[in-house]
């Protein structure tokens, strides 16, 4: 019989082993009767020649080599049965032990997710991102990273022989046409040869061959799963038909599945059809991705060779572009931006309270322990080995563990989507965030590790201590685990000090934040990005007249007191960054001065209610042909002038050759965000009107802006009314992106919302949870001592003298732990400050309310059993001992 | 222990499954058999103990060195038969040569000790 049947056919096997011993015995016996030995006497002699059955059964089962499985089963049967007849001690062990392991298991199942999850592409492990390098170079706004210019991307796709290549470039626009509602859509232009890299196969149609992705093929576009549901309700015969995307009709050839989400894009068009003039440069760099996958058989140093060899080529034919520039393959990996250190910031802050629970059920599981010292020494007595012994009592704290893992996973299972839900601007990557194995492996490994560290306490204090001892000793054994109770406190009240003092800190920021004035008015304010009819956008002087009917139509809007166009708009992540200087010559490139740019018409002030400083705000006569002119912000007047007036004072930028004329001085806006704006390192402002910027770059303006609105009433109550009445002549101008300034003044402190809602969660649960603790030792500490009690009081102490004894020794356990906390607390700190905007170190007064929180409320956890042993009888106590 | 035993000698270490081997080569058999036949073969000189009999059984039954068989005995009750298994039956021919091995190496030492105390 193999093993495993030895474990599964136990019964049977006890059976056969119980029949084979009794023919053994009867024979035995038959033969000593036959003999003449009377039946009682040779049934007697036959047990004595086998030497008692039940021990040859034992060592039978022993060589079974089965034993250790009978024994694990026989102690879970005990820690279950003992569980149930302790319902008190299970809840509350089982419920910390939940909400513990359940919180931390949240957390890894979002790390899981957003930050280990495979890209959803075939094969992702093998897929390389490209990117241009200057060597020698770093721009200090860019790196020396810089995103592909489109010939170099065709050159480094025909030349490199090793590197299957595919590209693409965030392109939006407005979708039109059909029966639906114009409405603007996230798009992507790519090369052909993009999605069969990725391996994604169109769920209908076809995906683009190389025919389609070249200048003046015919226009066609492959739309998302999304896309073909919302404007076609998934019909087939979407395939084929017309669809306007900027104006231009483009042939659905596909749908995209719907795990392809890149870059959100419901469109998707050939990157070779766009024929704009900054595609045949090689000196700019029009936000171009590539992909690449090495062809089988050739690694990826090989490729590296590869591109090496074709950058000294185009830098050697092209060196006004191409000198010092080069290509880097590097293994693709998902861009979450800085969410990482957000979530290894609470999986850490979880880990925290998980830790405290775990002390807490230490502390229960050392005190039942000393309770049962007694019942332990008789078994050992009585031949249990120390191993086995030690044995029994991690099964029970393993027992526990998973019982409350499982309990955790269920937990986690409900709590993980609305936990996501919850994320401030939403989680990237969420849609990978799921139970999978590895979150069991982790809750298992998690709970197993929680009941080793609370199973052990009472393990290593049995072994310490020798049993003859505890047989003698009674009911004195509780000084032998003072010393480890005292070690608990400590640490629950350490750990609770942690996460008290960060909770703390995220108050004393986020109240700072708000009390901070953000340089504009955000009550009443609407923000929307727009976009202009596709079929004006390209010609500067239709465009120019589309955006003026614009606001001439939105004033036209009941509630609309001021509108204005901004580029950049305060608080949300537009950015255009220019350089800049007062006197000529031109500095060197990475010598200048940033300040950030915003291109404005005339009413953006009283939109916004940023203050004017001196001079005066633009007007109606700023236009193209007139004097150009500029308004900087305080900051950057103080930065570029100094004490001198500013006004008249001449500004050169990355924009024109020629100087602009500054007119006017206006307050500082926290473009970046109430918290971040302090570290941000361009602070300059500059404002330019949107009427004298060049003909040349009016698409690209156009395609850039946003509309601002000051409205009499509650902002969003407009959004329609101004939909309705900015739609333009064809129907096909669109606003997305609206959100209130109130909103997107939120937004900025999120982060630290969140966090401080998490972690004041975390830091209440610790404290509870402490002062359970707290409570648990001492009325432990204090029951055990009552014998002493009672002699102190009969010899003449009184209440009072006993409630002081109780709180000196509570006191000094928890002010040890104040001692280790206050060190733990100084990392978290160090930690909050770097990885969170605004957050500055602990003011005395956030420490002084955070220990008070922590204190006052221990202190009263140990009052409680103290009162009630002053409360002792004398005589019924002595009678105890 | 009944005290006209007490005089035998205890079975050397690692003998028991030799000969337990040893006797149900002679034809499949059950564990009182077997009892009785060492008893019987043995006599006075080696003590059997009867309760290391079983668990020696089972675990060369676990190492496939014995399988098992219920059959009727002559006297119609159902016992536990246990036969060789090829492998049990090398394993007996390796420990046979491996304790005549021994045995041969300790009759000559002993001889020579003799041999010096003359």
């Amino acid at each position: 019989m193999t093993w495993w049947q030895r474990v599964l056919r136990r019964g049977r096997m006890e059976e056969l082993l119980e029949r084979e011993l009794r023919f053994h015995l009867d024979a035995h016996t038959a033969d000593l009767v036959a003999r003449g030995v009377p039946p009682d006497e040779a049934r007697r002699l036959a047990r004595l020649a086998l030497g008692g059955p039940e021990q040859v059964k034992e060592r039978c089962r022993d060589v079974r080599g089965t034993r250790w499985l009978d024994d694990l089963w026989q102690d879970v049967r005990y820690a279950l049965r003992d569980l149930r007849h302790r319902p008190g001690f299970a809840t509350v062990a089982l419920l910390t032990l939940a909400l513990g392991s359940g919180a931390t298991t949240v957390m890894f199942t979002v790390i899981n997710g957003v930050l280990f999850a495979p890209l959803p592409f075939a094969d992702p492990g093998s897929l390389l991102n490209v990117e241009e390098q200057t060597k020698g170079t770093v721009d200090y706004r860019f790196g020396d990273r810089w995103a592909f210019s489109y010939p170099n991307f065709l050159d480094c796709r025909r030349e490199v022989r090793s590197l299957r290549m595919g590209a693409y470039r965030y392109n939006g626009g407005t979708v039109s046409g059909s029966s639906a509602d114009p409405e603007r859509v996230d798009g992507l232009q790519i090369s052909a040869e993009l999605l069969p890299l990725l391996g994604v196969a169109p769920i209908a149609g076809r995906t683009f061959v190389a025919d389609d992705d070249r200048p003046g093929a015919e226009p066609v576009l492959i739309i998302s799963s999304r896309l073909w549901r919302r404007r076609f309700g998934g019909s087939p015969s979407a395939i084929g038909s017309k669809i306007v995307f900027d104006a231009t009709p483009h042939t659905i050839v596909g749908v995209a599945p719907a795990s392809f989400t890149l870059r959100n894009a419901d469109v998707l068009t050939p990157i070779g059809q766009n024929t704009l003039g900054f595609m045949r440069a090689r000196d700019v760099h029009p936000g171009i991705g590539v992909w690449a996958r090495p062809r089988p058989g050739t690694t990826l140093a090989e490729a590296q060779a590869e591109l090496d060899v074709v950058a000294r080529g185009l830098a050697a034919q092209y060196p006004q572009s191409n000198a010092g520039r080069g290509f880097i393959a590097e293994p693709l990996r998902p861009a979450v931006g800085d969410v990482g250190s957000t979530l290894w910031l609470l999986l850490g802050a979880v880990s925290l309270v998980l830790l405290i629970a775990c002390v807490n059920i230490a502390s229960l599981l050392l005190a039942r322990a000393v309770a049962r010292d007694r019942e332990t020494a008789m078994r050992a007595a009585l031949g249990a080995g120390r191993g086995r012994l030690a044995r029994q009592h991690l099964t029970e704290s393993a027992v526990l563990g998973l019982c409350g893992g499982a309990l955790g996973l269920l937990l986690a299972a409900a709590a993980v989507r609305p936990f996501v839900a919850l994320w401030p601007g939403g989680l990237p990557r969420s849609n990978r965030v799921e139970l999978d194995w590895r979150v069991f492996a982790f809750a298992i490994a998690v709970s197993l590790a929680c009941a080793l560290l609370f199973g052990l306490a009472p393990v290593v204090r049995a072994s310490a201590r020798r049993m003859e001892q505890a047989l003698r000793a009674g009911a004195r054994t509780v000084t032998a685990s003072r010393r480890l109770h005292s070690a608990f406190v400590a640490a629950e009240i350490a750990l609770a000090m942690v996460l008290l003092v960060s909770a703390g800190m995220l108050a004393q920021t986020l109240m700072r934040l708000w009390s901070i004035d953000p340089g504009v008015d955000v009550r009443h304010v609407l923000t929307s990005r727009m976009a202009i009819s596709p079929a004006v956008v390209g010609d500067p002087a239709r465009a120019r007249a589309a955006w003026r009917d614009v606001l001439d139509r939105a004033h036209t809007v009941p509630g609309v007191r001021a509108i204005a166009m901004v580029d950049t708009v305060p608080m949300r992540s537009g950015n255009n960054q220019l350089g800049w200087w007062t006197a000529p010559p031109e500095p060197e490139r990475m010598k200048k001065p940033l300040a950030l740019a915003n291109s404005v018409t005339p009413e953006y002030l009283a939109v916004m209610g940023i203050p004017l400083r001196r001079g005066r705000f633009f007007d109606e006569h700023d236009r193209l042909g007139s004097e150009r002119v500029v308004v900087v912000d305080e900051v950057m007047a103080q930065d570029a002038f100094g004490a001198q007036d500013p006004i008249g004072r001449r500004l050169w930028t990355d924009l024109l050759p020629d100087p602009l004329v500054v007119v006017g001085v206006v307050g500082h806006v926290r473009h970046w965000g109430v918290a971040a704006d302090d570290g941000a390192r361009v602070r300059d402002q500059f404002y330019y009107p949107f009427a004298q910027v060049p003909d040349g770059y009016v698409r690209r303006w156009s395609e850039l802006m946003s509309i601002a609105v000051r409205t009499d009433v509650d902002p969003l109550t407009l959004v329609e009314p101004l939909r309705h009445a900015l739609r333009g002549a064809a129907g096909d101008q669109v606003l997305y992106a609206t959100n209130t300034l109130d909103e997107l003044a939120a937004a900025t402190l999120a982060q630290q919302r969140f966090l401080l809602a998490l972690f004041a969660a975390f830091a209440g649960l610790a404290l509870l949870l402490a002062c359970i603790g707290v409570y648990g030792v001492l009325a432990y500490l204090a029951g055990q001592r009552v014998p002493e009690f009672g002699v102190r009081i009969a010899l003449g102490a009184t209440g009072r003298d006993v409630i002081e004894l109780v709180m000196q020794q509570s006191a000094a356990m928890i002010g040890l732990g104040l001692v280790a906390g206050a060190g733990g607390a100084w990392a978290a700190a160090r930690v909050l400050q770097r990885l969170v905007d605004g957050v500055r170190a602990p003011e005395p007064s956030t420490l002084a309310a955070t220990t008070a929180l922590l204190v006052l409320p221990a202190l009263f956890a140990s009052f409680l059993p103290a009162r009630r042993a002053s409360r002792v009888d004398a005589m019924t106590a002595l009678r105890q001992e | 222990m009944a005290p006209e035993t007490s005089a035998k000698s205890d079975l050397p270490q690692g003998t028991l499954d030799l000969l337990i081997l040893k006797v149900i080569a002679l034809g499949p058999v059950h564990g009182y058999a077997i009892a009785q036949r060492l008893q019987q073969v043995s006599g006075d000189v080696v003590q059997v103990p009867q309760g290391s009999l079983y668990p020696a059984l089972h675990r060369l039954e676990n190492r496939g060195l014995l399988a098992a068989d219920w059959k009727d005995t002559e006297t119609g009750r159902e016992a536990k038969f246990y036969r060789l298994t090829r492998k049990g039956r090398s394993a007996l021919h390796a420990e046979t040569a491996s304790w005549r091995r021994l045995s041969d190496a300790i009759a000559v030492i002993l001889r020579m000790s003799e041999a010096g105390a003359e």
